[in-house]
């Protein structure tokens, strides 16, 4: 097992140099220059240029990338534009809270998605499995900021169940846990209405597998059947593709932070944005892919853990 | 399963479109769609305002007779400014889906179809650009080219490349070791005649069914980038941007959210319909 | 080799590597067809045959250039195919054609009959139109297809019939050579005579001539005026196919032809002498690839590998030959 692990961590490095590669080349093969984009039009060749020195413009786009690559290697990604404070601290206090939503957003999609799945599969082409498929299918079709905002405008506005901003109190667990609902609720839709569909035709297919025909012939009890021979197996994939959909949760986490005016990493990202803070974003960016790189780690990791054959 | 898919004799159109429309939930799709199709086309003669005409008098008016679905912050007519904005929802997420559809799918067919190790380092660039939240990356594409309609386009299409690329490559695998594209060779035609009238035709069929499905994904981008507002520039009409508005003023005219967040819904979860109904239909497994 | 030859192979040679593992590859060279040398005469019927895995498809292919060659070369009608590029490679593919083993992949499922006919035709120039359209039907009706076929789409049509469009459709260009890759063998028995008897037909009516790769020494034998025996890569035997399956000189042959039916009952009866399985073409045993399996192995057989030795019309590479 270490040693696949091991195997693992040496594939994915080859994979977060390119995506270091993409993310410079992004920044700045883009048309435009940034020191123009940055003090706009009027600004004086003088001023131009001394930007430019400052960000390392001036010099060979060969020895910027090495500097760059270098840099975020030792987990340094420069400093911001706009701020003048470390990229890594600005992000490094609005990750946890990215952090936390996300996780609790795949509890939820889980906790929802896979009984729904399951069930589903047992009814097929039942009543409940076209109800589960509309459902799935309307919570895929709903944007983040769409269900985000529905939301809030029930359950805050309306019956004032949930507190429309969501900053949470520093230091108040409950008050972090109550601002906490809605939002992982709006992006755990997205999720469960993943994992539904996944889970439906894993299941069917093992269903349909002859260790399930024989377990029956055996007289293996249904419930038994169901939970211990079919999920257990169903669930393999099932994991996988939580794994390739945290990237879009965590994409979609930007709008839901916006909407609920929650700290977190969307924050961050849209002012930097806005304000053209390229250091800033090209940190983002890094961070976003080692998220994702480290996320499809772990995925493949639990993969090993759950399938035995993986791990040979 | 692919190797069935591709074998599989290619059933009668007027079968398929058959059965599609013997699905109910395809049908709900297709009239949601519609719905929303015929109001950007027939925006300017069904408006019933100037969707930029600011009445000042009149802002943030609930829905009623002069405004059916009420004014916004500047009085703008609300029903206008959504039939003018599903002209730019679909514009962008047609216009996008296209480009990445072509450009995708002739990356994927083409690595394919030449294998080796350009088709290792090609697909190794199309995972980098898939393990890119693609939100994010539209999102740092559009604020970096500056937002326009073009810009909106190149950036959604970057974002959906690689999967394409993906779709289009896995049957082109199976298909160039079947004969008939041996036969071609032997025949002595080009490797453009066997990869367009050989390959293409085999694989059209996914290509298509996954651009409703990933149009739906390009509604949204668009919508989304529109809200975080990064979408085509006010005043013209959007419906991320109307939702963007709409939120500034959440706590005293809600409605203002409700009916673009609305109109968003029905085109994606139209799409969203069509395109599974379109995958039933296509999917051979599904047949049996 | 006289004027007569429309086909000539020398040393012909494929090897493919196949690189396995990440943190320790290993690089593993299968050489396929491993100098195999022969030639065609023209109107000829010639036989390849040989198990499966020998190299027989493989060197089919490399002859009409469909893979590329590492070594060794190929003449049509004096043109050298290994060298030839755009046009001239063109002009070749139209006087050698190939008909495939499996009638279901051979034909795209997409298109029609006639679109399958007459594409050929439009590549090469050679009609349009009406003209493509008539000439189409020609070839259905002279491989025993209705007109009707033409607008038909190959899932309405049997594996046999398959075959026959597959065969028509090499004929299109009117070529000279037909490499038939195991043409019959994935038939049913009842339709593998029909399509055999087509292809004899057609040799007789058009003079064409035929490299047959088969497994099958029964059809070989009766459809080939000469044989090649391949074994791993490369040829044992070749010759008359009256002589090399009458009195076999290979001990390899021997043994092919003593494991296949014999259609006459008063002749069957010895049980036959199959030894062992092929050994991987990946890691060909040392000296005579044969020598594990052989009966007669000797220690020159397990070091040195036997040099040819023509006798005639064909030759075998043994140390220790029958007869």
């Amino acid at each position: 097992m270490i040693g696949f692990i091991i195997r693992r961590l040496l594939a994915s490095i080859p994979t977060l140099l390119a995506v270091l590669t993409l993310v410079f080349l992004l920044v700045r093969v883009v048309p435009g220059d940034p020191a123009i984009a940055i003090l706009g039009d009027r600004a004086t060749p003088e001023t131009l240029a001394a930007l430019r020195a400052e960000l390392g413009l001036d010099r060979w786009i060969g020895a910027q990338y090495l500097e760059f690559l270098g840099h975020a290697l030792r987990g340094d990604l420069g400093t911001s534009m706009v701020t003048h404070r470390a990229v890594w601290t600005e992000i490094s206090e609005a990750l946890p809270h990215t952090i936390v939503l996300t996780l609790a957003a795949m509890v939820i999609g889980c906790l929802i998605g896979i009984p729904a799945g399951v069930w589903a599969a047992l009814h097929r082409n039942g009543a409940i499995d076209v109800l589960t498929r509309l459902l799935s299918l309307l919570g895929l079709s709903f944007p983040v900021f769409v269900s985000g905002i529905f939301l809030l405008i029930v359950f805050a506005l309306q019956l004032h169940l949930f507190p429309v901003i969501g900053n949470p109190r520093p230091g108040d667990w409950i008050d972090g846990l109550h601002k906490l609902v809605l939002p992982a609720i709006t992006l755990g839709i997205v999720m469960a209405a993943y994992v539904v569909r996944v889970t439906r035709s894993s299941m069917l297919q093992v269903l349909g597998e002859d260790y399930i025909r024989t377990a029956r012939a055996k007289g293996v009890p249904r419930r038994s059947i169901i939970w211990r021979h079919g999920l257990s197996n169903a669930l393999i994939p099932v994991v996988t593709v939580v794994g390739l959909y945290v990237g879009i949760l965590i994409g979609n986490s930007v709008l839901t932070e916006i909407v609920f005016n929650r700290p977190g990493l969307g924050k961050v990202i849209v002012s930097a944005l806005t304000q053209r803070d390229y250091t800033m974003l090209q940190g983002m960016m890094v961070i976003y892919c080692f998220l994702i790189v480290v996320v499809n780690l772990i995925t493949d990791i639990s993969y090993g853990l759950i399938d035995p054959r993986v791990k040979q | 399963m692919t190797d069935v898919a591709v074998s599989a004799p290619p059933s009668p159109r007027r079968a398929m479109i058959g059965r599609l429309l013997s699905d109910p939930t395809t049908v709900a799709g297709v009239v949601l769609c519609s719905i929303v199709l015929a109001g950007a086309l027939l925006a300017p003669w069904l408006s019933p305002h100037d969707p930029l005409e600011q009445n000042i008098l009149d802002r943030l008016a609930g829905p009623g007779s002069d405004y059916l679905l009420g004014t916004d912050q500047f009085g703008r007519d609300v029903l206008s400014r959504l039939l003018w904005g599903a002209r730019v929802s679909l514009l962008v997420s047609f216009l996008s889906i296209a480009s990445a559809v072509v450009i995708g799918g002739a990356i994927g067919m083409i690595s394919g179809y030449i294998g080796g190790r350009f088709d290792l380092v090609t697909m190794q660039v199309m995972d980098v650009l898939l393990s890119f939240p693609s939100l994010i990356l539209g999102m740092i594409m559009v604020a970096l080219l500056g937002s326009s309609i073009t810009n909106l386009v190149i950036a959604i299409a970057l974002t959906a490349i690689a999967p394409f690329a993906r779709i289009a490559r896995a049957p082109v695998l199976v298909l160039k070791e079947r004969a008939f594209i041996e036969a071609g060779r032997a025949l002595g035609f080009s490797h453009l005649r066997i990869l367009l009238v050989h390959v293409l035709p085999n694989i059209v069929t996914d290509l298509l069914v996954m651009g409703t499905l990933w149009m739906a994904t390009a509604v949204r981008t668009e919508a989304s980038l529109s809200f975080i507002g990064l979408g085509v520039k006010p005043p013209t009409p959007t419906w991320g941007g109307m939702m963007r508005d709409g939120f500034e003023n959440i706590l005293d005219s809600a409605w203002l959210c409700i009916w673009p967040g609305l109109a968003i819904l029905v085109l994606v979860l139209g799409l969203n319909l069509v395109g599974d109904g379109l995958c039933d239909v296509t999917d051979p497994k599904a047949t049996q | 080799m006289t004027a007569s030859e429309l086909l000539e192979v020398c040393d012909l040679a494929k090897h493919f590597t196949v690189t396995k593992g990440f943190t320790r590859p290993v690089t593993t060279t299968v050489r396929a067809v491993d100098g195999v040398s022969f030639a065609v005469a023209r109107g000829e019927a010639f036989g390849l045959v040989g198990e499966s895995g020998c190299g027989k498809s493989t060197a089919a292919r490399a002859v009409l250039r469909l893979i590329p060659p590492d070594a060794g070369l190929v003449r049509f009608a004096g043109i050298d195919v290994t060298d030839a590029h755009g046009s001239a490679l063109q002009r070749l593919r139209r006087r050698m054609q190939i008909v495939f083993q499996d009638p279901y992949s051979s034909l795209n499922p997409r298109r029609t009959i006639g679109q399958a006919l007459t594409e050929p035709l439009a590549v090469h120039g050679l009609a349009r139109g009406r003209a493509a359209r008539d000439r189409a039907i020609a070839l259905l009706e002279e491989v025993g297809l209705p007109p009707s076929a033409y607008d038909r789409h190959p899932h309405e049509f049997s594996g046999g019939q398959r075959q026959r469009v597959g065969i028509a459709r090499a004929l299109s260009v009117e070529p000279e050579l037909i490499v038939a890759d195991e043409p019959v063998s994935a038939l049913d028995v009842s339709v593998q005579a029909q399509v055999l008897l087509l292809l004899k037909d057609l040799q007789a009516r058009r003079g064409l001539t035929f490299v047959f790769v088969s497994h099958d020494l029964g059809v070989v034998r009766w459809f080939c005026s000469r044989v090649a025996v391949m074994y791993l890569g490369r040829i044992v035997e070749s010759g008359p196919v009256a002589r090399v399956f009458g009195a076999p000189r290979h001990p390899y042959t021997r043994m092919l032809r003593d494991a296949s039916p014999i259609p006459d009952p008063a002749i069957r009866g010895q049980m036959p002498r199959i030894l062992g399985e092929i050994p991987s073409a990946a890691n060909p045993p040392a000296g005579c690839h044969f020598h594990p399996r052989c009966p007669r192995a000797s220690d020159l057989c397990r070091t040195v590998y036997p040099e040819w030795r023509a006798d005639g019309d064909g030759g075998v590479a043994c140390h220790q030959p029958e007869n």
